[in-house]
């Protein structure tokens, strides 16, 4: 006889399910993203899925770009494609490899308007076959995110949506909402020159799982979270050791 | 089968014209007219001032003693070209390969062309009554050579279709002005007694040509059918063309929705079956007022594929206005290559640049929008960062440089650098605080100088030194020195990115 907490847990998988939360396919990479994981249904990383990412000043933007790299990289790590949608973008090429994402394995569709973006992401996020799509709108409110997340549920195409600047925060259907900021990179005391980029990462909101707030850093190709700190030390302290 | 002209005369072309822009003018005789030579010459006459009299070439004046009444209007030397051409694009809808036959008619290719309307009698019927409809006087004729097509529609007096291999016993009885030679040889001719071209059908070669020329012989034989004339298409014929006639004019989008389904089948039936596939292809619908609709697509890879193209057209089917109707559908395809015959199986599945969906992404938004707007990029020799990316339009490009990661770059550049005021404790060390749009930045980390230097060969300017400079807040940025330190308020500072 089963223990009745192991059948509430499968049913709450299954409800899960029914909902759009699908582990990967095949051919379809998974994030491994450390202590965040825990704050999502099923504790992995919702592919398939709308994410908005809310960054307020241009910096923010970078910050947040950076965050969106890392996460498009773990997902294209299968040799995916990924479609870059925006409006006056500045993101620079070049500066995506050291997030493990291939520039040259980046479509970047580059629109006029707002609402050309709007459309181009909807087709993009129906285009089966691609790792994941990034987006630069400003708002996104209910009906458009409900439409791309209907889109990703058919194509399973991850759906990253950067709002740079908007003031309204409105409901909307994306499964999670996060904001990242810069935090001062970490050096060893006394040493000239920047430590590894460092992000104060919050989860506003996330459908079925728990919000929450992380110290993360990127470092050697992956991330490294809370406890970054520590490692760092660590790191130093063994070299000194020799 | 042997190849089948047709050819169209306009009795009057530029006076018809003339008549359709002013209806008044039908039942009042006029001449269009040019000053030549310090007096007013006749260059056409309508028809009833013909009847009247009145010939080109004769001067204003005495056409004026034969006619009272008559009206002289000015004359436009190039409009009969001009008219000629339209009413050549016009009938594309009969023939793809319609030529202009100056100065007042038209040559048609019209091999394979006339079963699509049932036979060359209905074909030749439609075309005049079309014309005739328009106001134009018209007279068309079908035969095995341009020359003999030629001859019949201006001199014919029994039918107008010869039939394959007739062309020489209906010659015989035209007159040799049939022959489209030089007016003084045919004076000649005629002085001769030589009328017919019966006459001279007969003759020695050698005789002829000594007395002749040579021309004579060669459009004897081009009207004999005994050597092929090639005439130049007025609109380049593209290999890859199919056409639709319609019975009816179709003026619904869903009905020009089955027309385009119908004729992409039949053209990538073709470019299948020859293993091509199109890179652009055009559609174009010819409405019952003479205009022509089109709508034009492309492709960044070579496909047959008829759901993919159709879903590229269905975009821009609303555009076209059919107005009253839309009689004839073409479809071609200017610009076609090479596919591999695996084709067909890829549709579906597969990730990556070569992915098919991705594919009919690509095609979808550059059709819509702009072919410009979809860019992928690869590396570049060059250290200066505007120039260390260049784009590619193909997905199959390889990237000959790996992406180097040995120097810092920031996730965002500024499309321009933007200029910003700096203290720096010494030269050449990096800033201690930053000033950008009105913004305090206090330098708390940095790292650099990076120098890029100008490449002279391809630009001048000054070399720039980078630094990755950090604030109090953690915001990570790139900013430059432009040239060397020289001295307060003489190199300025850039803010040229951010680092994620």
């Amino acid at each position: 006889m089963p223990n009745q907490q192991d059948i509430i847990q499968q049913l709450q998988r299954e409800i899960l399910q029914l909902q759009g939360s699908r582990p990967p396919g095949p051919g379809q990479a998974e994030l491994e993203l450390g202590p965040i994981q825990a704050a999502f249904p099923n504790h992995s990383f919702p592919t398939g899925a709308i994410h908005e990412f809310i960054s307020m000043r241009p910096a923010d933007a970078a910050a947040t770009g950076g965050f969106m790299a890392g996460l498009m990289g773990g997902l294209m790590q299968l040799g995916g494609v990924c479609v870059w949608v925006s409006a006056g973008r500045t993101i620079y090429p070049p500066g995506l490899k050291a997030f493990g994402v291939p520039p040259d394995r980046m479509i970047f569709m580059d629109m006029r308007s707002e609402k050309e973006v709007l459309w181009v992401m909807d087709e993009a996020l129906k285009c089966e076959g691609l790792a994941a799509v990034a987006g630069e709108v400003r708002d996104l409110d209910m009906t458009v995110s409900r439409r791309y997340q209907l889109a990703v549920e058919q194509s399973r195409v991850t759906g990253l949506v950067l709002r740079q600047g908007s003031r309204l925060l409105q409901p909307n259907a994306a499964v999670a909402r996060w904001q990242v900021k810069h935090l001062s990179s970490i050096t060893e005391a006394g040493m000239p020159g920047l430590g590894f980029p460092r992000w104060k990462v919050e989860l506003h909101r996330v459908r079925n799982g728990h919000p929450g707030s992380w110290e993360v850093e990127w470092r050697a190709g992956r991330f490294h979270f809370a406890a970054a700190k520590k490692e760092v030390q660590e790191d130093i302290l063994r070299r000194r050791a020799g | 089968m042997g190849k089948r002209f047709c050819s169209l005369w306009f009795c009057r072309l530029k006076t018809d014209y003339v008549v359709i822009r002013r209806p008044a003018l039908l039942t009042h005789p006029f001449v269009l007219a040019l000053p030549d030579h310090g007096r007013m010459v006749v260059t056409a006459a309508c028809k009833r001032a013909m009847e009247e009299g009145v010939q080109p070439g004769m001067a204003v004046a005495d056409a004026r003693v034969l006619v009272p009444q008559l009206d002289v209007l000015d004359d436009d030397a190039a409009l009969d070209t001009k008219l000629l051409r339209q009413l050549a694009l016009w009938a594309i809808r009969y023939s793809p390969h319609v030529s202009i036959n100056a100065p007042d008619g038209l040559l048609l290719d019209i091999s394979g062309c006339p079963h699509l309307w049932g036979d060359e009698h209905i074909y030749l019927q439609q075309i005049l009554d079309t014309l005739r409809s328009k106001g134009y006087d018209v007279r068309g004729a079908i035969a095995d050579s341009v020359g003999a097509a030629w001859a019949v529609a201006r001199y014919g007096r029994g039918k107008a279709i010869i039939g394959p291999g007739e062309q020489v016993t209906a010659l015989l009885g035209l007159p040799v002005a049939g022959l489209r030679i030089d007016p003084l040889v045919v004076g000649r001719l005629q002085k001769l007694g030589l009328d017919r071209i019966g006459r001279i059908a007969g003759m020695a070669r050698q005789s002829l040509r000594t007395r002749f020329g040579t021309e004579l012989l060669l459009r004897l034989d081009e009207a004999f059918g005994r050597v092929d004339e090639v005439i130049e298409p007025v609109v380049p014929v593209t290999v890859y063309n199919e056409r639709l006639p319609c019975l009816e004019p179709i003026r619904t989008a869903a009905g020009i929705g089955i027309a385009l389904t119908r004729l992409l089948e039949k053209l990538c039936t073709r470019l299948q079956q020859d293993g091509k596939g199109l890179r652009t292809a055009l559609f174009k619908g010819y409405r019952v007022d003479g205009k022509v609709v089109e709508a034009a697509i492309g492709t960044h890879r070579a496909t047959h594929y008829v759901a993919h193209l159709f879903r590229l057209f269905e975009e821009k089917i609303p555009m076209l206005e059919p107005d009253l109707g839309i009689e004839v559908f073409t479809l071609e395809a200017p610009k076609v290559e090479e596919v591999g015959p695996m084709q067909r199986q890829l549709w579906n599945g597969s990730t990556g640049l070569q992915g098919v969906s991705l594919g009919e992404l690509i095609d979808r938004v550059s059709n819509k929008i702009s072919a410009y707007v979809v860019t992928r990029y690869i590396p570049s020799e060059h250290f200066w960062p505007e120039r260390a990316i260049t784009t590619t339009d193909s997905m199959n490009e390889v990237a000959v440089e790996t992406w180097s990661v040995t120097r810092p770059r920031p996730i965002q550049l500024l499309v321009r650098p933007e200029p910003i005021e700096v203290t720096a404790p010494i030269p050449d060390y990096p800033p201690m605080l930053f000033k950008h749009r009105g913004v305090l930045h206090t330098i708390l980390k940095a790292e650099g100088p990076e120098r890029i230097e100008q490449e002279w060969w391809l630009a001048t300017g000054q070399h720039r030194d980078y630094y990755m400079v950090e604030d109090e807040e953690g915001v990570r940025c790139w900013i430059f020195r432009s040239g060397h330190y020289k001295g307060a308020g003489q190199h300025q500072w850039f803010l040229h990115g951010y680092f994620a």
